[in-house]
């Protein structure tokens, strides 16, 4: 049974593209209490003691299935630290999707800090999506400061998927992850900032094990004065595999710090990094006007296109 | 009807300004398949430019069915009806074949209809639908798709810049073979193409040979194309391929 009022609803959908409650196993949480949850045969949700946070466990060999963990905050002043954790078997290949939507209509500022760890089990396959939203027109700001914390053993791979493209006024997103032998981690974000939002994400990704490989490649645009910094560090402790990516847009007066970084601890360690920053390209702009569109729709296109 | 007026363009040059277009007047009637030719450095590109509206003139008019549209913008013409294919297609990072293909369209295009106009360009469809229009085509992939979103408009005025340079191996004659598709699927279209090719001069209405920024030579096929054999405004598909 979920009970949420229509805004919390709203979220709901811009977070986890949630009409309607999914299939699978799901746990919801709104204004920091549990708005629903189920379980399945092959995955249990628990709570940690005094609400602050669950645990999900996935059955070894569990295939084709999902968890949604979406979170939603409507009330000005709210602010919460939420541990996850995901324990996910060997040989499984499952969907998890998480989020968070913040709705501010008020003076307070509204936070929500989740911490969630992963611990990948063997010949594991995680596909990870994690959405973040907000909206409201109160002068409360709305901050998400996410840390994930993924643990891979052999020859598993995980695929994140990390979303902000509205509304988050400050973020500080970091992301540890530790490969063991075989294992590979593929992260794409896509991030927007806009007014005079802050934007923080940090990668650290630690290549321990022979033939583990990472690619972790980042999106964004800043616009009007907002502000971003972009810290990737690959380290390559053991034969692997490594390479990030930062392509950003600037607009307006935004501004953007990219900062790619490499540490090779052994000598057959392939690491590559690459950043570029630039505006929208004028021959772009004026190829779609050929087209039919105004300078603004042509702008739109470009941006949307470029964080599909 | 496009009518060029007293149209005149000049731009920063080394010591000063150049002057690009020199008080240029021509008149593109309904249905023509008209060619601009002439040396490289002519003005060609520019004139192109101008009729779209990515360039201004600094003096002169420019009338569309009788509107003045000088002063009218990029987006204003092209809803007027005025197409424009660039001679170096841009690359967008993100946007698909087939984005790009909605856009021009300016509508839901189901996949089937958009792969209708990227087989009239030579490519296979389902090779190129879903890819991004980004570094990973080649120059000459880019080209067929630039004309491609041409197609997809329903344009009344077509002009391509250079069409054929860099689709060496694409057959000359699916190339003239599109414009003379599109021009009769519609009696009131005329198509304007700035080429040196011989193949595409030889089955134009109208020749104009543009060289320092005026007009050198005006007339239909017979008139002109005597002038031209053995000079640089024509030039044939083997020595563009050496």
């Amino acid at each position: 049974m979920i009970q949420m009022d229509p805004i919390q609803l709203r979220l709901l959908k811009e977070v986890a593209d949630l009409h309607d409650v999914p299939e699978g196993a799901y746990n919801f949480r709104a204004n920091g209490g549990l708005a629903g949850r189920k379980t399945t045969e092959h995955i249990d949700i628990t709570s940690k003691p005094e609400g602050s946070g669950i645990d999900i466990r996935i059955k070894d060999g569990t295939v084709n299935e999902s968890v949604h963990i979406p979170v939603v905050l409507s009330e000005s002043g709210m602010k919460e630290t939420v541990y996850n954790d995901f324990y996910i078997g060997e040989n499984c290949d499952v969907l998890i999707v998480a989020g968070c939507g913040i709705d501010n209509c008020g003076k307070q500022d509204a936070e929500h800090d989740g911490i969630h760890r992963f611990f990948v089990g063997k010949h594991s396959k995680v596909r990870y999506v994690e959405k973040h939203y907000g909206s409201g027109d109160g002068t409360g700001k709305r901050i998400l400061n996410p840390v994930t914390e993924v643990y891979m053993e052999e020859d598993s791979t995980m695929e994140m998927e990390m979303v902000q493209i509205k509304g988050v006024d400050s973020t500080e997103r970091t992301t540890l992850a530790e490969l063991k032998a075989g294992a590979k981690l593929v992260v794409r974000e896509r991030l927007m900032t806009h007014g005079e939002q802050n934007a923080l994400s940090v990668y650290k990704v630690s290549l321990n094990g022979e033939n583990s490989s990472a690619d972790v490649v980042s999106r964004s645009v800043a616009r009007d004065t907002s502000f971003q910094k972009f810290d990737a560090c690959i380290i390559g402790n053991a034969a692997c595999q490594g390479h990030t990516e930062c392509d950003s847009i600037i607009m307006d007066r935004g501004r953007i710090l990219a900062v790619p970084s490499l540490e090779a601890n052994h000598v057959d360690a392939a690491l590559v990094h690459e950043a570029a920053i630039g505006k929208i390209a004028g021959d772009q702009i004026i190829k779609l006007m050929t087209l039919g569109l105004t300078e603004a729709e042509a702008e739109e296109q470009i941006i949307n296109g470029f964080l599909k | 009807m496009l009518e060029l007026q007293n149209i005149t363009f000049s731009a920063a040059g080394e010591g000063g300004k150049v002057d690009i277009i020199r008080d240029i007047s021509l008149t593109i009637e309904d249905h023509r398949y008209t060619v601009i030719t002439g040396p490289n450095g002519g003005g060609k590109s520019t004139l192109a430019k101008l009729i779209a509206g990515i360039e201004k003139p600094i003096s002169g008019r420019i009338l569309w069915n009788g509107e003045d549209i000088t002063d009218k913008s990029i987006t204003e013409r092209a809803k007027l009806g005025i197409g424009f294919a660039f001679q170096q297609p841009v690359r967008f990072k993100g946007l698909t074949v087939l984005d790009l293909l909605r856009i021009a369209a300016g509508k839901t295009l189901n996949t089937s209809q958009a792969c209708e106009y990227l087989s009239k360009v030579g490519l296979c469809a389902k090779d190129y639908i879903n890819r991004e229009v980004n570094a990973s085509l080649s120059g000459g992939e880019l080209k067929r798709i630039e004309i491609a979103t041409v197609l997809a408009r329903n344009v009344q005025l077509a002009v391509f810049d250079e069409p054929e340079a860099g689709i060496d191996l694409w057959s000359f004659q699916n190339l003239i073979q599109v414009f003379q598709e599109m021009q009769a699927a519609d009696h009131s279209r005329s198509i304007l193409i700035i080429s040196h090719q011989e193949r595409i001069l030889n089955i134009a209405d109208e020749i104009i040979v543009l060289s320092d920024g005026r007009v050198k030579a005006q007339g239909t096929r017979d008139e002109i194309m005597p002038q031209l054999s053995g000079t640089d405004a024509a030039v044939t598909a083997c020595e563009m391929l050496q």
